[in-house]
Protein backbone atom coordinates (compact mmCIF):
# COMPACT_ATOMS: atom_id res chain seq x y z
CA UNK A 1 0.00 0.00 0.00
CA UNK A 2 2.60 2.38 0.40
CA UNK A 3 3.52 1.90 -3.53
CA UNK A 4 0.08 3.05 -4.58
CA UNK A 5 -0.18 6.17 -2.69
CA UNK A 6 -3.64 7.27 -4.17
CA UNK A 7 -5.38 9.45 -1.79
CA UNK A 8 -8.15 10.98 -1.28
CA UNK A 9 -9.30 14.45 -3.21
CA UNK A 10 -8.62 15.44 -6.29
CA UNK A 11 -5.68 17.79 -5.33
CA UNK A 12 -2.65 15.91 -6.58
CA UNK A 13 -1.41 17.12 -10.35
CA UNK A 14 -1.86 14.75 -12.73
CA UNK A 15 1.99 14.26 -13.19
CA UNK A 16 4.60 15.15 -11.35
CA UNK A 17 7.95 14.56 -12.07
CA UNK A 18 10.67 15.74 -8.71
CA UNK A 19 14.28 15.71 -8.94
CA UNK A 20 14.57 12.56 -11.89
CA UNK A 21 17.77 12.02 -13.37
CA UNK A 22 18.51 9.59 -15.65
CA UNK A 23 22.10 8.03 -17.19
CA UNK A 24 22.75 6.05 -19.87
CA UNK A 25 26.12 4.37 -18.94
CA UNK A 26 28.18 7.41 -17.46
CA UNK A 27 25.82 9.61 -19.54
CA UNK A 28 23.47 11.91 -18.30
CA UNK A 29 20.44 12.56 -20.23
CA UNK A 30 17.80 13.61 -17.49
CA UNK A 31 19.39 16.63 -14.96
CA UNK A 32 17.08 17.12 -11.84
CA UNK A 33 13.84 17.40 -13.63
CA UNK A 34 10.66 18.82 -11.69
CA UNK A 35 7.88 19.55 -13.82
CA UNK A 36 4.09 19.12 -12.74
CA UNK A 37 1.06 18.65 -15.06
CA UNK A 38 -2.49 20.00 -13.90
CA UNK A 39 -5.62 17.57 -14.84
CA UNK A 40 -6.78 18.99 -18.63
CA UNK A 41 -3.26 21.22 -19.04
CA UNK A 42 -1.60 20.90 -21.94
CA UNK A 43 2.31 20.86 -22.59
CA UNK A 44 4.62 21.45 -25.60
CA UNK A 45 7.95 20.09 -25.01
CA UNK A 46 10.97 21.84 -27.35
CA UNK A 47 14.62 21.65 -27.24
CA UNK A 48 17.20 20.52 -29.51
CA UNK A 49 18.19 17.43 -30.81
CA UNK A 50 19.52 14.91 -28.23
CA UNK A 51 18.66 17.35 -25.40
CA UNK A 52 16.28 14.57 -23.87
CA UNK A 53 12.68 14.99 -24.41
CA UNK A 54 11.47 12.18 -25.86
CA UNK A 55 13.75 10.45 -22.78
CA UNK A 56 11.43 12.35 -20.71
CA UNK A 57 8.29 11.64 -21.88
CA UNK A 58 8.82 7.70 -21.96
CA UNK A 59 10.33 7.95 -18.12
CA UNK A 60 6.38 8.90 -17.58
CA UNK A 61 5.27 5.71 -18.97
CA UNK A 62 8.16 3.47 -17.83
CA UNK A 63 9.52 3.03 -21.32
CA UNK A 64 12.95 4.26 -19.82
CA UNK A 65 13.80 3.53 -16.48
CA UNK A 66 15.38 6.54 -14.13
CA UNK A 67 17.79 6.25 -11.44
CA UNK A 68 16.76 8.94 -9.27
CA UNK A 69 14.24 11.29 -8.31
CA UNK A 70 10.45 10.29 -8.24
CA UNK A 71 7.46 10.15 -10.96
CA UNK A 72 3.56 10.58 -9.95
CA UNK A 73 0.85 9.87 -12.44
CA UNK A 74 -2.36 10.72 -10.93
CA UNK A 75 -1.26 10.36 -7.79
CA UNK A 76 0.09 7.07 -8.11
CA UNK A 77 4.21 6.33 -7.69
CA UNK A 78 5.77 4.58 -10.65
CA UNK A 79 7.55 2.59 -8.95
CA UNK A 80 9.50 -0.32 -10.89
CA UNK A 81 7.15 -2.94 -9.95
CA UNK A 82 5.27 -4.17 -12.95
CA UNK A 83 1.95 -4.07 -10.75
CA UNK A 84 2.07 -0.18 -10.40
CA UNK A 85 3.83 0.15 -13.98
CA UNK A 86 0.77 -1.50 -15.99
CA UNK A 87 -1.48 0.75 -13.75
CA UNK A 88 0.06 3.85 -14.89
CA UNK A 89 0.17 2.66 -18.72
CA UNK A 90 -3.39 2.00 -18.96
CA UNK A 91 -3.69 5.65 -17.50
CA UNK A 92 -1.22 7.15 -19.97
CA UNK A 93 -1.70 6.78 -23.71
CA UNK A 94 1.54 7.00 -25.94
CA UNK A 95 1.71 8.28 -29.58
CA UNK A 96 5.30 7.59 -31.45
CA UNK A 97 6.66 9.74 -34.35
CA UNK A 98 6.62 6.05 -36.37
CA UNK A 99 3.06 5.21 -35.19
CA UNK A 100 3.88 1.61 -34.35
CA UNK A 101 0.58 0.42 -35.81
CA UNK A 102 0.55 -3.71 -35.36
CA UNK A 103 0.86 -4.32 -39.25
CA UNK A 104 -0.93 -7.52 -38.93
CA UNK A 105 -3.88 -6.14 -37.65
CA UNK A 106 -6.76 -4.30 -39.12
CA UNK A 107 -7.34 -0.40 -38.14
CA UNK A 108 -10.45 -1.89 -35.86
CA UNK A 109 -8.34 -4.95 -34.03
CA UNK A 110 -5.36 -2.13 -33.72
CA UNK A 111 -7.59 -0.62 -31.36
CA UNK A 112 -9.30 -3.28 -30.08
CA UNK A 113 -6.46 -5.38 -28.85
CA UNK A 114 -5.47 -3.27 -25.55
CA UNK A 115 -9.16 -3.04 -24.47
CA UNK A 116 -9.75 -6.75 -24.81
CA UNK A 117 -6.62 -8.10 -23.35
CA UNK A 118 -5.45 -5.22 -21.00
CA UNK A 119 -8.67 -3.93 -19.69
CA UNK A 120 -10.36 -7.24 -20.17
CA UNK A 121 -13.59 -5.41 -22.33
CA UNK A 122 -15.94 -7.95 -24.15
CA UNK A 123 -15.64 -7.99 -27.60
CA UNK A 124 -18.35 -5.91 -28.31
CA UNK A 125 -17.87 -3.25 -26.08
CA UNK A 126 -14.28 -3.12 -27.21
CA UNK A 127 -15.13 -2.69 -30.92
CA UNK A 128 -17.94 -0.33 -30.18
CA UNK A 129 -15.54 1.82 -28.23
CA UNK A 130 -12.90 1.29 -31.00
CA UNK A 131 -15.48 2.11 -33.78
CA UNK A 132 -16.35 5.48 -31.74
CA UNK A 133 -13.54 7.07 -31.33
CA UNK A 134 -11.81 5.84 -35.27
CA UNK A 135 -15.02 8.01 -36.28
CA UNK A 136 -14.12 10.82 -33.83
CA UNK A 137 -10.06 10.72 -35.55
CA UNK A 138 -12.11 10.96 -38.85
CA UNK A 139 -11.38 7.72 -40.32
CA UNK A 140 -14.47 4.93 -39.61
CA UNK A 141 -14.89 3.91 -43.17
CA UNK A 142 -10.81 2.74 -43.48
CA UNK A 143 -11.43 0.07 -39.88
CA UNK A 144 -11.02 -2.90 -42.09
CA UNK A 145 -7.67 -1.56 -43.84
CA UNK A 146 -4.60 -2.84 -42.69
CA UNK A 147 -1.95 -0.11 -41.81
CA UNK A 148 0.15 -0.77 -45.07
CA UNK A 149 -3.06 0.28 -46.98
CA UNK A 150 -3.18 3.74 -45.39
CA UNK A 151 -1.04 7.23 -46.02
CA UNK A 152 1.34 8.10 -42.92
CA UNK A 153 -1.02 10.68 -41.84
CA UNK A 154 -4.26 8.56 -41.65
CA UNK A 155 -2.02 5.56 -39.82
CA UNK A 156 -0.80 8.53 -37.32
CA UNK A 157 -4.91 9.16 -36.67
CA UNK A 158 -5.41 5.37 -36.06
CA UNK A 159 -2.29 5.72 -33.51
CA UNK A 160 -4.23 8.22 -31.64
CA UNK A 161 -7.16 6.27 -31.41
CA UNK A 162 -5.90 3.44 -30.48
CA UNK A 163 -4.24 5.11 -27.72
CA UNK A 164 -7.81 6.80 -26.51
CA UNK A 165 -9.53 3.37 -26.97
CA UNK A 166 -7.52 3.00 -23.37
CA UNK A 167 -9.84 5.75 -21.70
CA UNK A 168 -6.36 7.33 -20.79
CA UNK A 169 -6.07 10.30 -18.53
CA UNK A 170 -3.34 11.64 -19.95
CA UNK A 171 -2.10 11.28 -23.57
CA UNK A 172 1.75 11.56 -24.37
CA UNK A 173 2.96 12.83 -28.09
CA UNK A 174 6.77 12.07 -29.21
CA UNK A 175 6.92 14.59 -32.28
CA UNK A 176 3.62 13.08 -33.50
CA UNK A 177 3.96 15.00 -37.28
CA UNK A 178 7.74 14.66 -37.87
CA UNK A 179 7.57 11.50 -40.26
CA UNK A 180 5.03 12.99 -42.03
CA UNK A 181 4.72 14.71 -45.34
CA UNK A 182 3.77 18.16 -45.25
CA UNK A 183 0.49 18.03 -46.66
CA UNK A 184 -0.83 15.40 -43.87
CA UNK A 185 0.66 17.26 -40.83
CA UNK A 186 -2.80 19.56 -40.65
CA UNK A 187 -4.68 16.21 -39.70
CA UNK A 188 -2.61 14.99 -37.54
CA UNK A 189 -2.79 18.31 -35.68
CA UNK A 190 -6.61 19.49 -36.18
CA UNK A 191 -6.53 15.78 -34.51
CA UNK A 192 -4.65 16.54 -31.71
CA UNK A 193 -6.46 20.18 -30.99
CA UNK A 194 -9.49 18.68 -31.24
CA UNK A 195 -8.19 16.28 -28.24
CA UNK A 196 -6.69 19.21 -26.05
CA UNK A 197 -10.16 21.09 -26.69
CA UNK A 198 -12.01 18.67 -25.07
CA UNK A 199 -9.98 18.53 -21.62
CA UNK A 200 -7.13 15.62 -22.49
CA UNK A 201 -4.13 16.07 -20.71
CA UNK A 202 -1.50 16.46 -23.06
CA UNK A 203 2.52 16.36 -23.63
CA UNK A 204 3.48 17.29 -26.87
CA UNK A 205 6.56 17.01 -28.05
CA UNK A 206 6.66 19.14 -30.96
CA UNK A 207 8.39 21.82 -33.05
CA UNK A 208 5.06 23.30 -34.60
CA UNK A 209 4.87 26.00 -33.05
CA UNK A 210 1.61 26.78 -34.67
CA UNK A 211 -0.01 23.94 -32.50
CA UNK A 212 2.14 25.73 -29.06
CA UNK A 213 0.74 28.99 -29.87
CA UNK A 214 -2.55 27.39 -30.24
CA UNK A 215 -3.25 24.89 -27.59
CA UNK A 216 -0.54 25.07 -25.04
CA UNK A 217 -1.20 26.00 -21.81
CA UNK A 218 2.90 26.28 -21.04
CA UNK A 219 5.86 25.68 -23.32
CA UNK A 220 8.69 24.01 -21.81
CA UNK A 221 12.10 24.38 -23.33
CA UNK A 222 14.92 21.76 -22.61
CA UNK A 223 18.60 21.44 -23.46
CA UNK A 224 21.35 18.83 -22.44
CA UNK A 225 18.98 16.94 -20.16
CA UNK A 226 18.05 19.96 -18.50
CA UNK A 227 14.31 22.24 -18.00
CA UNK A 228 16.22 25.62 -19.55
CA UNK A 229 12.86 27.35 -19.45
CA UNK A 230 9.15 26.96 -19.21
CA UNK A 231 6.52 29.99 -19.60
CA UNK A 232 2.56 30.47 -21.72
CA UNK A 233 3.30 30.33 -25.01
CA UNK A 234 2.74 34.23 -26.06
CA UNK A 235 5.61 34.97 -23.38
CA UNK A 236 7.75 32.09 -24.18
CA UNK A 237 7.73 33.38 -27.99
CA UNK A 238 7.89 36.94 -27.41
CA UNK A 239 10.13 37.49 -24.55
CA UNK A 240 12.42 34.41 -24.03
CA UNK A 241 14.85 34.66 -20.94
CA UNK A 242 17.56 32.41 -21.74
CA UNK A 243 19.97 32.68 -24.58
CA UNK A 244 19.75 29.18 -25.31
CA UNK A 245 15.90 29.50 -26.01
CA UNK A 246 16.27 32.40 -27.87
CA UNK A 247 19.53 30.54 -30.29
CA UNK A 248 16.69 27.62 -30.77
CA UNK A 249 13.78 29.62 -31.53
CA UNK A 250 15.77 31.71 -33.86
CA UNK A 251 17.20 28.73 -35.60
CA UNK A 252 13.40 26.76 -35.38
CA UNK A 253 11.01 29.78 -36.49
CA UNK A 254 13.68 30.72 -39.30
CA UNK A 255 14.61 34.38 -37.84
CA UNK B 1 25.80 -53.24 -69.08
CA UNK B 2 23.17 -56.04 -69.94
CA UNK B 3 21.26 -54.90 -67.03
CA UNK B 4 17.67 -54.88 -68.04
CA UNK B 5 15.30 -53.38 -65.74
CA UNK B 6 12.09 -54.70 -64.63
CA UNK B 7 9.80 -52.72 -62.54
CA UNK B 8 7.30 -55.89 -61.34
CA UNK B 9 8.96 -56.22 -58.01
CA UNK B 10 8.34 -51.98 -57.20
CA UNK B 11 4.78 -52.37 -59.09
CA UNK B 12 3.71 -55.20 -56.95
CA UNK B 13 5.42 -52.95 -54.06
CA UNK B 14 3.63 -50.22 -54.89
CA UNK B 15 0.76 -50.24 -52.36
CA UNK B 16 3.06 -50.48 -49.65
CA UNK B 17 4.95 -48.20 -51.08
CA UNK B 18 2.35 -45.34 -51.15
CA UNK B 19 1.16 -46.31 -47.42
CA UNK B 20 4.78 -45.74 -46.07
CA UNK B 21 4.73 -42.45 -47.68
CA UNK B 22 2.04 -42.06 -44.93
CA UNK B 23 4.00 -42.76 -42.43
CA UNK B 24 6.83 -40.32 -43.88
CA UNK B 25 4.11 -37.95 -43.56
CA UNK B 26 3.14 -38.93 -40.07
CA UNK B 27 7.10 -38.56 -38.84
CA UNK B 28 7.20 -35.35 -41.26
CA UNK B 29 4.07 -33.28 -39.79
CA UNK B 30 4.48 -34.74 -36.08
CA UNK B 31 8.20 -33.48 -36.44
CA UNK B 32 7.51 -29.93 -37.27
CA UNK B 33 4.78 -29.46 -35.18
CA UNK B 34 6.98 -30.63 -32.15
CA UNK B 35 10.31 -28.22 -33.45
CA UNK B 36 7.96 -25.39 -34.20
CA UNK B 37 6.78 -25.78 -30.86
CA UNK B 38 10.54 -26.18 -29.43
CA UNK B 39 11.61 -23.00 -31.40
CA UNK B 40 8.65 -20.59 -30.33
CA UNK B 41 9.55 -21.66 -26.56
CA UNK B 42 13.41 -21.61 -26.96
CA UNK B 43 12.84 -18.23 -28.19
CA UNK B 44 11.10 -17.12 -25.57
CA UNK B 45 13.81 -18.79 -22.72
CA UNK B 46 16.69 -17.19 -24.79
CA UNK B 47 15.04 -14.25 -23.81
CA UNK B 48 14.42 -15.06 -20.46
CA UNK B 49 15.43 -12.71 -17.30
CA UNK B 50 16.86 -15.96 -15.83
CA UNK B 51 20.43 -16.60 -17.29
CA UNK B 52 20.52 -20.32 -16.77
CA UNK B 53 17.69 -20.71 -18.47
CA UNK B 54 19.18 -18.69 -21.95
CA UNK B 55 22.24 -20.77 -21.29
CA UNK B 56 20.12 -24.00 -21.41
CA UNK B 57 18.99 -22.89 -24.78
CA UNK B 58 22.25 -22.11 -26.40
CA UNK B 59 23.68 -25.41 -24.87
CA UNK B 60 20.77 -27.52 -26.72
CA UNK B 61 21.21 -25.02 -29.66
CA UNK B 62 24.92 -25.54 -30.46
CA UNK B 63 24.63 -29.41 -28.91
CA UNK B 64 22.17 -30.59 -31.75
CA UNK B 65 23.59 -28.40 -34.10
CA UNK B 66 27.10 -30.01 -33.97
CA UNK B 67 26.05 -33.64 -34.01
CA UNK B 68 24.84 -36.02 -36.56
CA UNK B 69 21.31 -36.68 -36.90
CA UNK B 70 21.80 -40.30 -36.42
CA UNK B 71 24.02 -40.19 -33.34
CA UNK B 72 20.85 -38.23 -31.97
CA UNK B 73 18.39 -40.72 -33.29
CA UNK B 74 20.21 -43.86 -32.20
CA UNK B 75 20.81 -41.90 -28.44
CA UNK B 76 17.00 -41.65 -27.79
CA UNK B 77 16.47 -45.42 -29.61
CA UNK B 78 19.19 -47.00 -28.11
CA UNK B 79 20.82 -44.91 -25.43
CA UNK B 80 17.67 -43.84 -23.15
CA UNK B 81 16.16 -46.84 -22.34
CA UNK B 82 19.36 -47.73 -19.81
CA UNK B 83 17.26 -45.17 -17.82
CA UNK B 84 14.32 -46.35 -18.28
CA UNK B 85 13.01 -44.66 -20.57
CA UNK B 86 12.10 -46.60 -23.72
CA UNK B 87 10.15 -45.41 -26.56
CA UNK B 88 9.13 -46.88 -29.97
CA UNK B 89 10.82 -46.14 -33.34
CA UNK B 90 7.96 -44.02 -34.63
CA UNK B 91 7.45 -41.49 -31.51
CA UNK B 92 11.63 -42.14 -31.52
CA UNK B 93 11.80 -40.44 -34.81
CA UNK B 94 9.67 -37.94 -34.50
CA UNK B 95 11.03 -36.73 -30.96
CA UNK B 96 14.68 -36.93 -32.45
CA UNK B 97 13.28 -35.12 -36.05
CA UNK B 98 11.53 -32.33 -33.38
CA UNK B 99 14.36 -31.72 -31.43
CA UNK B 100 16.88 -31.29 -34.20
CA UNK B 101 14.60 -29.21 -36.33
CA UNK B 102 13.69 -27.48 -33.05
CA UNK B 103 17.42 -26.05 -32.74
CA UNK B 104 17.54 -24.62 -35.74
CA UNK B 105 14.34 -23.25 -35.90
CA UNK B 106 15.15 -21.55 -32.73
CA UNK B 107 17.93 -19.63 -34.61
CA UNK B 108 15.98 -19.31 -37.02
CA UNK B 109 12.70 -17.76 -35.36
CA UNK B 110 15.04 -15.58 -33.20
CA UNK B 111 16.24 -13.95 -36.27
CA UNK B 112 12.77 -13.10 -37.15
CA UNK B 113 12.17 -11.54 -33.95
CA UNK B 114 15.07 -9.38 -33.85
CA UNK B 115 13.67 -7.98 -36.92
CA UNK B 116 11.00 -6.46 -35.73
CA UNK B 117 11.27 -2.84 -34.60
CA UNK B 118 11.58 -2.30 -31.02
CA UNK B 119 8.64 0.10 -31.72
CA UNK B 120 6.21 -2.33 -32.19
CA UNK B 121 7.22 -3.30 -28.40
CA UNK B 122 7.07 0.05 -27.22
CA UNK B 123 3.88 0.20 -28.55
CA UNK B 124 2.64 -2.76 -26.80
CA UNK B 125 4.14 -1.86 -23.47
CA UNK B 126 2.47 1.71 -23.85
CA UNK B 127 -0.99 -0.07 -24.06
CA UNK B 128 -0.91 -1.33 -20.83
CA UNK B 129 -0.03 -5.41 -22.23
CA UNK B 130 2.45 -7.39 -20.23
CA UNK B 131 5.58 -8.25 -22.25
CA UNK B 132 4.16 -12.18 -22.71
CA UNK B 133 1.32 -10.20 -24.76
CA UNK B 134 3.17 -8.37 -26.35
CA UNK B 135 5.75 -11.35 -27.94
CA UNK B 136 2.46 -13.57 -28.61
CA UNK B 137 -0.09 -11.21 -29.90
CA UNK B 138 2.36 -8.40 -31.75
CA UNK B 139 5.82 -9.83 -32.08
CA UNK B 140 4.98 -13.67 -33.51
CA UNK B 141 3.47 -13.48 -36.51
CA UNK B 142 5.30 -10.52 -38.29
CA UNK B 143 8.60 -12.27 -37.03
CA UNK B 144 7.50 -15.97 -38.16
CA UNK B 145 6.57 -14.01 -41.65
CA UNK B 146 10.00 -12.10 -41.69
CA UNK B 147 11.39 -15.47 -42.13
CA UNK B 148 8.82 -18.23 -43.52
CA UNK B 149 11.22 -18.73 -46.12
CA UNK B 150 14.10 -19.92 -44.24
CA UNK B 151 11.46 -21.85 -42.14
CA UNK B 152 9.69 -23.64 -44.90
CA UNK B 153 13.58 -24.92 -46.34
CA UNK B 154 13.92 -25.68 -42.76
CA UNK B 155 11.18 -28.33 -42.64
CA UNK B 156 11.57 -29.19 -46.17
CA UNK B 157 14.92 -30.60 -45.07
CA UNK B 158 13.38 -32.18 -42.09
CA UNK B 159 10.55 -33.54 -44.06
CA UNK B 160 13.98 -35.63 -46.24
CA UNK B 161 15.59 -36.33 -43.26
CA UNK B 162 12.65 -38.34 -41.91
CA UNK B 163 14.13 -41.35 -43.70
CA UNK B 164 17.21 -41.79 -41.52
CA UNK B 165 14.47 -43.26 -39.13
CA UNK B 166 14.85 -45.97 -41.09
CA UNK B 167 18.31 -47.04 -39.38
CA UNK B 168 15.72 -47.79 -36.28
CA UNK B 169 13.29 -49.44 -38.78
CA UNK B 170 10.62 -46.64 -38.19
CA UNK B 171 7.74 -47.37 -40.40
CA UNK B 172 8.19 -44.66 -43.05
CA UNK B 173 9.13 -44.92 -47.15
CA UNK B 174 13.35 -45.68 -47.08
CA UNK B 175 12.87 -48.35 -44.76
CA UNK B 176 10.04 -50.10 -46.63
CA UNK B 177 11.61 -49.55 -49.63
CA UNK B 178 14.92 -51.13 -48.05
CA UNK B 179 12.91 -54.18 -47.52
CA UNK B 180 11.28 -54.51 -51.36
CA UNK B 181 14.93 -54.10 -52.42
CA UNK B 182 16.21 -56.61 -50.26
CA UNK B 183 13.35 -59.00 -51.51
CA UNK B 184 13.56 -58.72 -55.21
CA UNK B 185 17.43 -57.27 -55.56
CA UNK B 186 16.19 -54.59 -58.45
CA UNK B 187 18.04 -51.52 -56.41
CA UNK B 188 17.87 -49.53 -59.26
CA UNK B 189 14.08 -49.00 -59.91
CA UNK B 190 13.35 -49.17 -56.45
CA UNK B 191 15.50 -46.36 -55.30
CA UNK B 192 15.01 -44.45 -58.29
CA UNK B 193 10.73 -44.98 -57.99
CA UNK B 194 11.47 -43.53 -54.24
CA UNK B 195 13.74 -40.68 -55.56
CA UNK B 196 10.69 -39.82 -57.41
CA UNK B 197 8.54 -40.31 -54.30
CA UNK B 198 10.67 -37.90 -52.38
CA UNK B 199 10.58 -35.51 -54.93
CA UNK B 200 6.86 -35.15 -55.08
CA UNK B 201 6.53 -35.11 -51.04
CA UNK B 202 8.92 -32.37 -50.73
CA UNK B 203 7.16 -30.88 -53.30
CA UNK B 204 3.70 -31.21 -51.57
CA UNK B 205 5.41 -29.91 -48.40
CA UNK B 206 6.55 -26.58 -50.34
CA UNK B 207 2.79 -26.38 -51.82
CA UNK B 208 1.30 -26.85 -48.29
CA UNK B 209 3.83 -23.98 -46.70
CA UNK B 210 2.77 -21.66 -49.42
CA UNK B 211 -0.94 -22.27 -48.79
CA UNK B 212 -0.60 -21.43 -45.37
CA UNK B 213 1.86 -18.64 -46.24
CA UNK B 214 -0.77 -16.78 -48.31
CA UNK B 215 -3.65 -17.64 -45.57
CA UNK B 216 -1.75 -16.68 -42.20
CA UNK B 217 0.22 -14.05 -43.45
CA UNK B 218 -2.21 -12.19 -46.04
CA UNK B 219 -1.90 -8.96 -44.73
CA UNK B 220 -0.02 -6.52 -46.66
CA UNK B 221 3.26 -4.63 -46.28
CA UNK B 222 4.67 -1.25 -47.59
N1 LIG C 1 19.54 3.90 -25.46
C1 LIG C 1 20.41 4.92 -25.33
N2 LIG C 1 21.68 4.70 -24.96
C2 LIG C 1 22.55 5.72 -24.83
N3 LIG C 1 22.25 7.00 -25.03
C3 LIG C 1 21.00 7.30 -25.39
C4 LIG C 1 20.01 6.27 -25.56
N4 LIG C 1 18.85 6.86 -25.93
C5 LIG C 1 19.10 8.18 -25.98
N5 LIG C 1 20.38 8.45 -25.65
C6 LIG C 1 20.98 9.78 -25.57
O1 LIG C 1 20.25 10.56 -24.67
C7 LIG C 1 20.13 11.87 -25.17
C8 LIG C 1 18.69 12.29 -25.21
O2 LIG C 1 18.02 11.52 -26.19
P1 LIG C 1 16.51 11.79 -26.59
O3 LIG C 1 16.16 10.77 -27.58
O4 LIG C 1 15.70 11.88 -25.35
O5 LIG C 1 16.61 13.23 -27.26
P2 LIG C 1 15.47 14.06 -27.98
O6 LIG C 1 15.45 15.38 -27.31
O7 LIG C 1 14.21 13.29 -28.03
O8 LIG C 1 16.08 14.22 -29.42
P3 LIG C 1 15.35 14.21 -30.85
O9 LIG C 1 14.80 15.58 -31.07
O10 LIG C 1 16.46 13.91 -31.80
O11 LIG C 1 14.30 13.15 -30.83
C9 LIG C 1 20.81 11.93 -26.52
O12 LIG C 1 22.06 12.50 -26.37
C10 LIG C 1 20.92 10.48 -26.92
O13 LIG C 1 22.10 10.28 -27.65
MG1 LIG D 1 13.09 12.35 -29.58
Amino acid sequence: MNDIATTAGNTHPMISMTGVEKWYGAFQALKDINISVAKGEKIVLCGPSGSGKSTLIRCINHLETYQKGEIRVSGTVLGHQAKTIDAVRREVGMVFQQFNLFPHLTVLENCMLAPLRALKLSRQEAEGRARQLLERVKIAEQADKYPAQLSGGQQQRVAIARALCMRPQVMLFDEPTSALDPEMVKEVLDTMIGLAEEGMTMICVTHEMGFARQVADRVIFMASGAVVEEAPPAEFFSNPKHERTRKFLGEILGH
Amino acid sequence: MNYTLDFTPVIEGLPSLLTACLGTFTLAICGMLLATVIGIGGVVLRQSKIAPLRWLVIVFVELIRNTPFLVQIFFIYFALPLTGIRLDPTPTAIIALGINGGAYAIEIIRGGVQSISKGQMEAGLALGLHKGQVFRLIILKPALRAIFPSLTSQFVLLTLTTSIASAISAYELTSVSQRIESDSFRSFEVYFTVTIFYLVISWLMMRLFALFSARYFAYPVK
